[in-house]
């Protein structure tokens, strides 16, 4: 694993996604967002074998392709050179949504402005008056895929909270998140609130719940 | 025989005129038809409204047509490009009309238009922001909203492999909305890599049966848009 300085106590990008693939049965059909979420594929644990779903047409997505064989007609949904692995299939938007909608991906990992207590996610906009609103297929993600992980970092640059009790930017989706992947903590959301799953190494529960907006429990 | 082939792209997108609806292919630049695009910019056709997952990169191709003013309205997912200014430009100064839509929707509506279904539920973005003014039915126990189709007056596609009577064979992810584009337009143009005679594509590897198709003009090197965009390439 390659390990990143990182100055304050906690995990890494790379220790965030490592652990995220921990909790991906072998053999899920997974989609990875943009972002952090697409380390995740470095860090397959030995034995696994998971099959990668871009909603833009492939299932089978591979790594990158070296520099020089780049195909302008094979990339992924952020739009970057990808491959393909044996047993892979391209097809059109409305079945690929198809996959995503009708509940047949397992697994989704993606990035977040802001999860709520209740699983709500805001990741798409925040709602400023000059932004450019893009939502892509976040919002068909989460609607349709059972497991949504967030991974994030569990503050913003300006120290706010990004657990939250209620979003204040605008949502993805209601009710929609399972488990929580942060540089400090794992954390799942229950029908009863957040609950502490992990604490990253050298943190505490006490530092967890201050930088946290919402109640977090210990017990089940 | 039939034969749906046609010479250039400005004879193929001749038959478009002012205030068109337009479905335009690719997702990012794969199966961008960036050859039927700039015939339209040539043709100076104004006051469209154009439907596709973006809204084009650099100042070539989906982005030139929106930077030359010829886009009234754009309908899309994903508006935003780390490299073109073109349509955000326009955006902010309130000089183009934008209706965002999730892409598994986008692409369902252009689906259900070409099927002839004027309505459906979805669970997509439901809750959402986007959900506003939209019908929330409860179906099972879950609520869903109603969306409605999405048809066009024209669709320009790019496939790799086009026969005479229009079978289509897609390469790779330049596949994306182009069979779904193709089924929602009164009137389909393609631009093909190659064009081969009936019965040379195997009816089995048929991805867009030849109903849907009605203009094909074949361009054996197109452009790529992210090489056009590396050079600083801008259109015309």
């Amino acid at each position: 694993m390659t390990q990143k300085a990182h100055t304050a106590a906690g995990w890494s990008r790379e220790q965030m996604a490592a652990r995220a693939a921990q909790d991906i049965p072998d053999g899920s059909y997974v989609n990875l967002g943009i972002g952090i979420p697409e380390l995740v594929a470095q860090f397959v644990p030995e034995g696994r074998v998971f099959i990668y779903h871009t909603e833009n047409g492939l299932l089978g997505m591979g790594p990158p392709p070296p520099p020089g064989s780049e195909d302008p007609e094979l990339i992924n949904a952020g739009k970057k050179p990808v491959t393909t692995v044996p047993g892979a299939s391209f097809f059109h938007h409305a079945d690929s949504f198809t996959m995503i909608r009708g509940g047949h991906i397992d697994v989704c990992v993606l990035g977040a402005m802001q999860v709520s207590a209740s699983g709500d996610l805001a990741n798409w906009s925040t709602g400023a008056p000059d932004a450019i609103p893009a939502v892509g297929g976040a919002m068909d993600l989460v609607a349709g895929v059972d497991s949504i992980f967030v991974i994030t970092k569990h503050v913003a640059k300006t120290g706010e909270p990004k657990i939250v009790e209620s979003c204040t930017y605008p949502l993805t989706g209601r009710g929609v998140v399972s488990r929580i992947y942060t540089d400090l903590a794992v954390i799942d959301v229950t029908p009863r609130g957040l609950r502490l799953l992990e604490l990253a190494p050298g943190m505490s529960l006490e530092e967890v719940r201050r930088k946290t907006g919402a109640p977090l429990q210990t017990t089940s | 025989m039939i034969d749906k082939t046609i010479g250039t792209p400005a004879e193929a997108v001749s038959c478009i005129g002012d205030g068109a609806v337009v479905m335009i292919g690719g997702f990012g630049e794969a199966g961008s038809p960036v050859e039927l695009v700039h015939a339209l910019i040539d043709q100076g056709t104004g006051n469209l409204t154009a439907i596709n997952n973006n809204t084009g990169n650099g100042e070539v191709g989906l982005a030139a047509l929106i930077g030359n003013g010829q886009v009234r309205k754009m309908i899309c997912s994903y508006p935003r490009s780390s490299h073109s200014k073109l349509f955000p430009d326009r955006y902010r100064a309130g000089e183009i009309e934008l209706e965002l839509v999730p892409q598994g929707t986008l692409a369902e509506r252009i689906r259900a238009g070409g099927a002839g279904i004027p309505a459906f539920y979805t669970p997509t973005a439901v809750g959402t922001p986007l959900a506003e003014g939209k019908e929330v039915r409860q179906l099972d126990g879950h609520p869903y909203l109603l969306e409605r189709w999405l048809k066009a007056d024209f669709a320009l596609v790019r496939c790799e492999t086009a026969d005479r009577v229009g079978n289509l064979t897609y390469n790779k992810t330049a596949r994306n909305f182009g069979p779904l584009m193709c089924m929602a337009a009164k009137t389909t143009i393609v631009q093909a890599r190659r064009v081969v005679e009936p019965g040379e594509i195997d009816p089995e590897h048929v991805v867009t049966p030849g109903i849907f198709v009605d203009r094909i003009v074949e361009v054996p090197e197109p452009l790529h848009e992210s090489r056009l965009v590396a050079e600083g390439r801008r259109y015309p």
